[in-house]
Formats: C-alpha cells, structure tokens, sequence
C-alpha cells in the first residue's frame, strides 16, 4: 500500500535504525519520487531487496503528452519481472525470489518532444506492527486496538488521498493543455480566415484587371 | 537509504514534492562515486559534495546549500504547490567516459512527525498509548492540510475549465461573425468591380 512520508516505517523504525537492524527483513521502506522525465531519455531507479519480502511497485504518469510511459521491472539475474510499454498507472505486487538489487526503469524514448512528469511509488516489505508482540503478556487491551484500526484507516485514507491528488494533477495538466491549444487554434483559425477571405477577392480582381484587351469580348 | 539511481558528474537531478503550506520536508541522501581502479562505487568519497537546491512555487530559492558526500537538508515550506528538489555534485572533474558514474541515495519524508526518542521509552502502558494517539492525530492533522491544499487546486482546476468553455464559445461566435461580414464584403466587393468593368 503506497503511503507518504514517513509512515511507511511507522514510529519504530525511523527513529531507531540501529537497534532495529534485527529487524531489517521485515523493516518497510517506502520510496515515492515524482520526477520529470525529457523525452528520449530513461531513468533507472535500484533497490536491495532481501529474499521473500513481498513489495509493490505503482506508477503513474502525471503530465505530459499521452500521459505514457515504458516501464520494465529486472530482478538481480536480469530476468524481467514486469514489462508494459505505454501505459499510464499501474500497480505490480510481486515477493522477491532471491537477495540482491533489483532495478526498475522508466523509459521516454518513444516520445520525440514531451516530457512526462511520473510519479512511482516503490514499497518494500511489510509495515511492522504498532505495537509489537515480543513482550507481550495479555492480548491488547481496547485502547492499544483502537490505536491499531485507526492507524489502519488513516493509512487507507493517506492512500486514496495520494491517488486522487495525482488524478487530480493529470486532468489538471489536460485542462490547461486543451485550455492553450483552443486559443491557439482559434487565433490562428480567425487570421486564416480573415487572410484567405481577403486574398481571394485580390485574387479575383487580379484575374480581370490584366485582360484589358479582352474586356470586350468578355462582355458581349 | 535504499533506494538509489545513477548520474552523471555535472548532471542536475531534480525531484517534484507536491506540498501544501507549512510543510517539513526532509530529505537523506548519500552519494558515491565509480572508481575505476576497484570497478566498483567506492564507499566514501572524500571531497565529494552535492549542491542541493529547493526551488518553491513562487520560483523563489528555498535553500541553497553544499552538503557533503551524505547528508540530511529540510525546509518548510511557505506556500502550497510544486518544490523542485535539485541534487548536484560540486565534482570539477570533467567527464571521464560515457555514461553515468555517481550514484545517489536518495530518501524524501514529507510531513515528518517527530516523536521524542525518550519519550518511546516510556514503559508505562498508558503513555505509550497516548504518544500513539498524539501520533495518529498528528497525522490526521495533516491530511486535513492535504485536504484544503486539494480544494485550491481544484478550485484552479475548474476556473481553467471554464476559462476553455467560454473561451470556445466566444472564438466560435467571432468566427462565425467574421465568416458572415466577410463572406458579405466579398460579395459587395466583387459585385462594384465587376460594375466598375462593365462586366455585368
């Protein structure tokens, strides 16, 4: 589940990365970057990922021409775990089979002149439990409960929230393009008009004012 | 930092953090450099620095500053929008061969939420609950900031709308004006020239 910020690794592992080492297979990690793209070009983004941990990749591309883009998922053997050409969002869950770096890239080079502003979110593992179970004694108590399902829905909420606001980022770009190219276009449209028109009736006149010596055969 | 890709030695990357008003970002970055000799990215670097630069929406430089070869930089932001997180090495070096040969760490939290270290000792039950609660309302506080940053936008988003609807409807309606006292003019035009020729 994408989430922002520092949530991803709740309270525990931000703060104490080094008494929690031992934790590191399970330890979340969630990286989310929006980055803009040129056109020709790929952008190549590595991660270690210990064996077995479950992660999730999910992009979406916010601005820029078709709002597409190539995405291809290698594992450290290079094996391509997940390929799409063009597409605008998506989401790829997979749990890693080995230990190593794995690479994701996304590519532009089909565009000759756009850039596309992709936004991706690469989550790593499980998010720990609020409150662990090591030295626990009793179950948890209501309260501790509480805790853990409002945590549960505000992440939720911090998803949709992040997904509707780079919706609402892409149909935003889509105005202000369309915004741009009908007054371009109704501009040029009007001169074309005003040109053509003008023209035509210059042109017209042209084609009678040379024929001096034929008026008369013209008229009778 | 985990999460890491590769740039060249005078290359500017730039990350987009779409933020509302009074914002703590904070961004951890390491960076390494390609040795030739070992054929590896060296450890450390020494010498290294990275000129990390936040520009705000208003096109106003937030921080401009050198950091070392790893470092920690954050800012708050003022105004709600689109801040533009500039990485650049500060290498003299010109480019030894093609491609990429530095590679950055990079990890950005926004809206961090501080919870005082010692305060997470707490052994007693019902502070560790509270620091809990004063956590999650923390973060309730901040999607509501989300929210309303999320209401300016769409609020531009509809004046652009509507700005596109009117915008059709009165070049339609030039146009079709300027089609009609053209195609009339024309008409008119002709008709006194060829008068004028005693054509007609």
């Amino acid at each position: 589940m994408p989430l922002r910020g520092s949530w991803a690794a709740g309270p525990w592992g931000r703060l104490r990365p080094l008494l929690l080492l031992s934790l590191a297979a399970c330890a979340a990690r969630a990286s989310e970057i929006t980055f803009e793209l040129p056109d020709n070009a790929k952008q190549c983004f590595y991660e270690e990922i210990a064996q077995g941990t479950k992660c999730t990749l999910e992009f979406q591309v916010i601005t820029g021409g078709h709002y597409d883009v190539d995405c291809r998922l290698e594992d450290p053997d290079g094996l391509v775990l997940y390929k799409e050409m063009k597409k605008q969002y998506d989401s790829f869950t997979f749990t890693a089979s080995r230990n190593g770096t794995y690479k994701f890239c996304f590519s532009n080079e089909f565009s000759t002149f756009t850039h596309k502003t992709v936004y991706f979110d690469f989550q790593v593992g499980e998010d720990p439990p609020l409150f662990p179970s090591e030295n626990r004694v009793t179950a948890l108590t209501q309260m501790e409960s509480a805790c853990v399902s409002i945590h549960e829905a505000l992440k939720s909420v911090i998803d949709y929230q992040t997904h509707f606001r780079l919706r609402e980022a892409q149909g935003r770009s889509r105005a202000e393009d369309l915004n741009t190219r009908v007054a371009y276009w109704s501009i040029g449209e009007a001169i074309i008009l005003l040109v053509v028109s003008i023209g035509q009736v210059f042109l017209l006149k042209s084609f009678f004012s040379d024929k001096r010596t034929t008026t008369t055969r013209v008229g009778s | 930092l985990a999460l890491y890709f590769h740039s060249g030695e005078r290359e500017e990357k730039c990350i987009i953090e779409d933020v509302p008003s009074d914002t703590l970002v904070i961004g951890n970055y390491k960076v390494q450099r390609w040795d030739i000799h070992i054929q590896d990215f060296l450890e450390s670097a020494p010498g290294l620095g990275m000129f990390v630069t936040v520009t705000a929406p208003s096109a106003e430089v937030l921080l401009s500053k050198l950091y070392g070869p790893q470092g920690t930089f954050s800012f708050t932001s003022y105004l709600s929008g689109e801040h533009i997180i500039c990485l650049q090495s500060n290498s003299t070096r010109f480019v030894t061969f093609a491609g990429s040969n530095l590679r950055i760490h990079l990890d950005i939290r926004v809206g961090e939420h501080f919870l005082d270290e010692s305060v997470l000792q707490a052994k007693d039950k019902v502070n560790e609950v509270k620091i809990r609660l004063e956590h999650l309302i923390e973060k309730v506080h901040h999607i509501s900031k989300e929210q309303d940053y999320e209401r300016e936008r769409e609020e531009k988003f509809r004046k652009t709308s509507e700005e596109t609807n009117s915008n059709i409807l009165w070049w339609a309606i030039a146009q079709t004006l300027i089609l009609i006292s053209i195609g009339f003019w024309q008409i008119k035009s002709l008709r006194d020239f060829f008068i004028s020729k005693k054509l007609v």
